[in-house]
């Protein structure tokens, strides 16, 4: 059986590894990319808390579960406005948005 | 002693590609290692014998949102599929990876100084019964998430109509 801190050590590496990837990218799907690794990271620790920690119950699983069908709506949204922002800037980097309006 | 070596190459599959993901100039490349990081969160649900929750981050993230991905992709980004890639600043990449070492040896340290997850007990080695998750999904007790189930529901509805309205074409 696996040791509990073994699953937070490579939980807490993902998170900052997209921590990382938000920093340094200057593109917003890359940045999106990222977004989508911390989610993963935080949905792992949800898990392995749950299963590790608290075997009888199924909080964590559950968070994790509603977790998976949030972030899917939010990549969606995430992906429409920036077809949106492609459209109106002709490009899809953070630096060309320098204003929100028209 | 067969959970840990199976522990350890999911991690390295985990870390190496999001390591490459983050890494990577090329935008479609990023997306194909995302990919294996969400197989690899699926296989470590398997190993924690959640087996519904592996089924449903495949069907969902490897299935469903990285299909959205390669769609906006191949919609967005014509100049980087066609070689021109995406230029890193150096001084920018420096300091981030300097806030990313000391943020991750400041959580690390706390997660592995504090007491109260050392008294974890023996992981049963079944899987959780599908009965009971089915019962606890749609069961309107305690610790039973009807609401909870019918929010997302809608919320992904309303999540979808609204992306709807935002990307479609002005009529002019």
């Amino acid at each position: 059986m696996v040791p509990v801190q073994c699953y937070f050590v490579l939980s807490a590496l993902l998170f900052f590894i997209g921590v990382f990837g938000f920093i340094t990218r200057r593109n917003l799907i890359a940045m999106l990319i990222s977004v989508e690794l911390i989610l993963n990271a935080v949905d792992i620790n949800f898990a392995a808390f749950n299963r590790l920690l608290f075997p009888d119950s199924m909080e964590g699983m559950f968070m994790t579960l509603f977790s998976i069908g949030v972030s899917a709506a939010e990549s969606a949204v995430a992906i429409a406005i920036i077809i949106n922002v492609y459209r109106n800037f002709k490009s899809d980097s953070v630096d060309s948005i320098k204003n929100m309006k028209w | 002693m067969a959970n840990l070596v199976m522990f350890c190459i999911l991690a390295v599959v985990i870390l190496g590609a999001a390591i490459v993901c983050v890494t990577t100039t090329r935008i479609m490349r990023a997306a194909t290692f995302m990919l294996f990081v969400l197989f690899g969160v699926a296989g470590l649900y398997f190993l924690l014998d959640y087996t519904y929750l592996g089924a449903a981050q495949i069907s969902v993230y490897a299935g469903g949102v990285t299909m959205i991905y390669v769609f906006a992709i191949q919609l967005v980004n014509k100049r980087t599929l066609q070689g021109l890639t995406e230029r890193m600043k150096v001084s920018r990449a420096v300091w981030g990876g300097l806030l990313t070492v000391v943020g991750c040896a400041t959580v690390i340290l706390v997660l592995l100084k504090n007491k109260f997850m050392y008294n974890f007990g023996v992981m049963p080695d079944v899987e959780v019964p599908m009965k009971s998750i089915g019962q606890a999904l749609v069961g309107s007790g305690r610790y039973e998430y009807v609401l909870a189930f019918e929010f997302i529901s809608l919320f992904l509805l309303a999540c979808i109509i609204g992306s709807l309205v935002v990307a479609r074409k002005e009529e002019k």
